[in-house]
């Protein structure tokens, strides 16, 4: 999968063709006449026409993972998944049917096989939390095409805080909740620890995309177990091409990776720590 | 259709829109975007990322901050130092369509004279911009607030190449006409400007400061009115070309600049929000000439004795 589907020069207008509440959150959906199939890691940058608007912000666009990518009539219905948190995500949560999206990608470097990952890993673990298992919808998808054996472990803070989950289309989906409103009462990490003791953890490759603090956790317990990870992670970036050196994440042997071209998706033994300084917000 | 072409240190130039360094990576984008990217190139030259003697790292994160029409950033100049540029970079951005200008800068006049021998003798470089004004590392914003200093630094290079040095200029000096001169004086061909404005937010629960680096310049439509007037200034200064910066975002952005006198117009920040955003400027441009009845871009007037 490593090998990243690059993205039509230039900022895009595509129509907005749906935007549905799932959960606490929304999806988006848009028509994307002129890119290509994304895959499960990649991410675009999006905007809309209200932005710049009274106040000047929001100014940057905002990146998103895209969640689902089905062909449609004339092209591509693209998925997102989001939660209004700031200015920016504010504006994209209350698209309505006919508005434009503006788009650029499918930009940054897709997940890793298994394979490519770890030694003799088959099958995959997918775990997500928050708005961050978007990502990994599309990536069980993509899995599930491809026969790759998988387990998939969500989490979610609360009822206002989840959803998402029918964008998995599939109902073997294990799920934590620190509010116990679904699945197990506590942190989706801990799912992932029990999976871990099994014999065959190292079978497969962990996938994880969430919050900061969940993502070190999902690093940690790999690490100590040594299973293979790879972590899809989020900084503030103002391009997704490159160009603005906004987007550094720390290295383990030294320097920084741009997360927009060098990930999103990084392998946790790469990192020393996923708890990144502006992240999460 | 005006005629867009312009000329400038003796480059011929398709139109007046360029980038501004740091703001347009052009091998980043020929990963993301492949070689469409260099087949409708934005931009008529090229202004590469700042190079410095040594490899840097960068400051540390966060950043960036977004602000009211703009950006704070405080990227700290990462770079792969002169003999990664010269090695792996320069010939990758010699197959871009336009012509390739590289900035440069170092923490001692000794270091920017090694630059500037080392570039201004390779051929696929077409001129050299000396960052005298980045305010994320202290070196740089010392020369470029002192005209004795920036005399003396030019001074000590312009017999050091023959390709013309374009001089970035700072916005955060009371007068920077005197900049300017004291660039023109110690023979520089251009001057660019401006470089972004020294700028902090706080991290609006722990009200530390925001950057890693504590502080960052601000950039964007939020900077416009101020470039402007820099431009307006300066260019009623010297007589050497202007390249004018500064939030352009549109085509009548791009001409008000080069009404106020600059030769060419550079794009930074909007370019973050799009990256065919030159393009689109450049194509305004037309048609904000066409409206005007215009055929050709403003003429600069002739610098004033005054001040």
């Amino acid at each position: 999968m490593s090998d990243r589907v690059l993205a039509p020069f230039g900022r895009r207008c595509c129509e907005v063709s749906a935007n549905r509440a799932s959960g606490g959150y929304r999806v988006v959906s848009a028509l994307d006449r002129e890119g290509p199939q994304p895959q499960p890691g990649q991410f675009y940058m999006l905007s809309t026409d209200a932005w710049g608007g009274p106040g000047g912000r929001p100014y940057l666009p905002r990146a998103f993972s895209v969640a689902a990518a089905e062909p449609a009539r004339e092209g591509l219905r693209l998925d997102f998944l989001i939660e209004a948190v700031g200015p920016g995500t504010a504006l994209l949560a209350g698209l309505d049917s006919g508005d434009s999206l503006h788009l650029t990608g499918p930009l940054g470097r897709p997940f890793s096989d298994p394979g490519e990952l770890g030694k003799g890993a088959a099958g995959a673990v997918l775990v997500g939390g928050g708005i961050g298992v978007a990502p990994l919808a599309l990536l069980r998808r993509e899995l599930a095409r491809r026969g790759v054996p998988q387990r998939t472990l969500l989490g979610f803070r609360d009822r206002a805080h989840s959803g998402g989950l029918e964008l998995f289309d599939c109902s073997e989906i294990r799920t934590a909740s620190e509010d116990g409103h679904t699945g197990h009462q506590g942190y989706v990490t801990e799912l992932l620890g029990v999976l871990l003791e099994g014999d065959d953890a190292r079978s497969a490759a962990v996938y994880a995309c969430g919050p900061p603090a969940m993502l070190e956790a999902v690093r940690l317990m790999c690490a100590e177990r040594g299973v293979a990870a790879e972590l899809a992670m989020e900084t503030p970036m103002a391009c997704g091409f490159g160009s603005c050196f906004g987007c550094a994440v720390p290295l383990a042997d030294g320097g920084y990776m741009r997360l927009c071209v060098d990930g999103p998706t990084v392998a946790a033994d790469r990192i020393e720590s996923a708890l990144i300084a502006g992240s999460g917000h | 259709m005006a005629d867009l072409g312009v000329e400038i240190c003796g480059i011929a130039l398709e139109h007046p829109v360029i980038n501004g360094s740091g703001t347009f990576d052009a091998l980043a984008a020929r990963r993301a975007f492949g070689d469409r990217m260099d087949q409708s190139f934005p931009f008529s030259a090229f202004v590469s990322k700042t190079i410095t003697p040594e490899p840097r790292a960068g400051n540390p994160p966060p950043r960036l901050y977004e602000t009211p029409a703009g950006m704070i950033n405080s990227i700290g100049l990462p770079n792969k130092g002169l003999e990664g540029f010269l090695e792996a970079d320069l010939p990758e951005l010699d197959r871009l369509p336009v012509p390739l200008i590289v900035s440069v800068m170092a923490p001692s006049r000794d270091g920017f004279a090694t630059l500037v021998e080392r570039v201004g003798e390779r051929d696929e470089v077409a001129a050299i911009e000396l960052n005298v004004s980045c305010p994320n590392v202290s070196s740089g914003l010392i020369v470029g607030e002192q005209p004795a200093e920036t005399l003396a630094l030019l001074s000590a290079l312009r017999p050091l190449t023959a390709k013309p040095l374009i001089v970035k200029l700072t916005p955060t000096v009371a007068d920077p006409g005197a900049i300017a001169r004291a660039a023109e004086d110690g023979g520089a061909d251009a001057v660019s400007l401006v470089n972004t404005l020294r700028a902090t937010a706080l991290d609006p629960l722990t009200l530390e400061p925001w950057l890693g680096a504590g502080s960052g310049g601000l950039s964007g439509p939020a900077i416009r009115a101020v470039a402007l007037d820099q431009v307006r200034r300066v260019a009623a200064e010297v007589s050497i070309p202007v390249i004018g910066m500064g939030g352009i975002e549109s085509g009548a952005d791009a001409l008000a600049m080069l009404g106020l006198g600059a030769s060419v117009v550079a794009v930074g920040t909007a370019s973050f929000r799009d990256p065919l955003a030159g393009a689109r400027i450049r194509a305004e441009l037309d048609e904000e000439l066409s409206l005007r009845g215009r055929a050709h871009l403003p003429r600069r007037l002739p610098a004033s004795t005054s001040g």
